[in-house]
């Protein structure tokens, strides 16, 4: 099953020994774990809820919601950031361990979507926080939440995690 | 009660304090008043035994240009009737005085007009913004509101689709 994911090859002459890398090992786990923070703001968070659901189920992914950023590797920004949410949602950010990714959920938190005009809304969330993954939509379905968190995934898979140098 | 009575019941028992009182489509009674008597006619409707105007349904700011004005929005049971109060206020030094001790309730909807429009109710318990950052800058809903560029380093400059709607013609109006 490990061959699937690319990460294992077998000597045929002794098939009891598996051979893979330190860093696809970790990634596998690490891609596999992705807990969330709930980081719901808006109506983005009745599909992030929906896609934690048991229809979508991104269970199936290893993936759960976590309460607080301490415990949290993924943060999904599910709605629209307000001017007054915006130095909280940095807060939250900063207390997540790294490594830390982050889904922009929705056209509020890609670049403020229809509240574009408005005087209290944070024009894309990518302004004070870095964003790995833009998911479009208003708001996206819980397919293309999954679609977001398997780009996710796939970015930590090719990640060279032992290699990252020192901020 | 209808509504014609009404109206001209208020006027009789109110003569003194209000400006006119006209009745509206809506089943409603506008009952304009002198900012300073605001008080006093709201405690009359409320304590009335024949008019009994106990419940306060909504409050609003308006910015007309030239002058603001508070409108409370109240409701008998007793009559099943509404009544508007509505008193004007100087544009330039915007004060009410608050229907807080009357109407506990008022109390978050009176912060929040002058969270969006800047009007300050004298004797208000807590009038501080509700909906907007505390280092917040000038207040959203007046006509003549400056968008900030930033907030707090973050930039907030709106899109060009604004001019586009500004030169289609209605966006700042």
């Amino acid at each position: 099953m490990l061959e699937r994911f690319n990460i294992v090859g077998r000597l045929s002459a002794d098939p009891d020994l598996i051979l893979t890398t330190v860093d696809r090992a970790v990634n596998l786990a690490r891609a596999n774990s992705l807990w969330y923070l709930l980081m719901g703001l808006a109506c983005c968070s009745i599909e992030l809820m929906q896609t934690g659901g048991p229809r979508a189920d991104i269970d199936r992914f290893g993936s759960l919601f976590r309460a607080t950023p301490r415990q949290s590797d993924l943060m999904i920004v599910a709605g629209t950031v307000t001017l007054k949410m915006a130095p909280r949602l940095r807060r939250l950010y900063d207390q997540m361990a790294e490594p830390k990714y982050v889904i922009a959920m929705g056209s509020c938190a890609n670049c403020g979507g229809p509240f574009d005009l408005s005087y209290s809304v944070l024009r894309g969330v990518d302004k004070i926080i870095p964003v790995d993954v833009y998911l479009p939509g208003c708001p996206p379905r819980p397919e293309a939440l999954t679609e977001a968190l398997m780009k996710v995934q796939e970015k930590i898979r090719n990640e060279k995690y032992f290699l990252k140098k020192e901020a | 009660m209808d509504q014609a009575k009404l109206s001209e019941m208020l006027r009789q028992r109110l003569s003194d304090a209000v400006v006119s009182v006209e009745d509206m489509k809506n089943d409603d009674t506008l009952v304009v008043v002198d900012k300073d008597s605001l008080v006093s006619v709201a405690e009359f409707l409320k304590n009335d035994r024949d008019l009994g105007f106990t419940t306060l349904m909504n409050h609003l700011g308006v910015d007309y240009r030239d002058r603001m004005a508070v409108i409370y929005n109240l409701y008998s049971a007793r009559l099943r009737k509404k009544v508007t109060i509505k008193a004007y206020l100087d544009r330039e030094k915007p004060e009410a005085p608050t229907l807080e001790p009357l109407f506990p309730g008022v109390s978050w909807y009176e912060r929040e007009t002058y969270d969006l429009f800047g009007i300050r109710f004298i004797g208000h318990g807590n009038l501080k913004r509700l909906l907007l950052p505390e280092d917040w800058e000038g207040f959203p809903l007046r006509k003549d509101y400056v968008y900030p560029e930033s907030y707090n380093g973050i930039e907030t400059k709106r899109s060009d689709l604004l001019d586009a709607a500004g030169a289609a013609g209605d966006a700042h109006v």
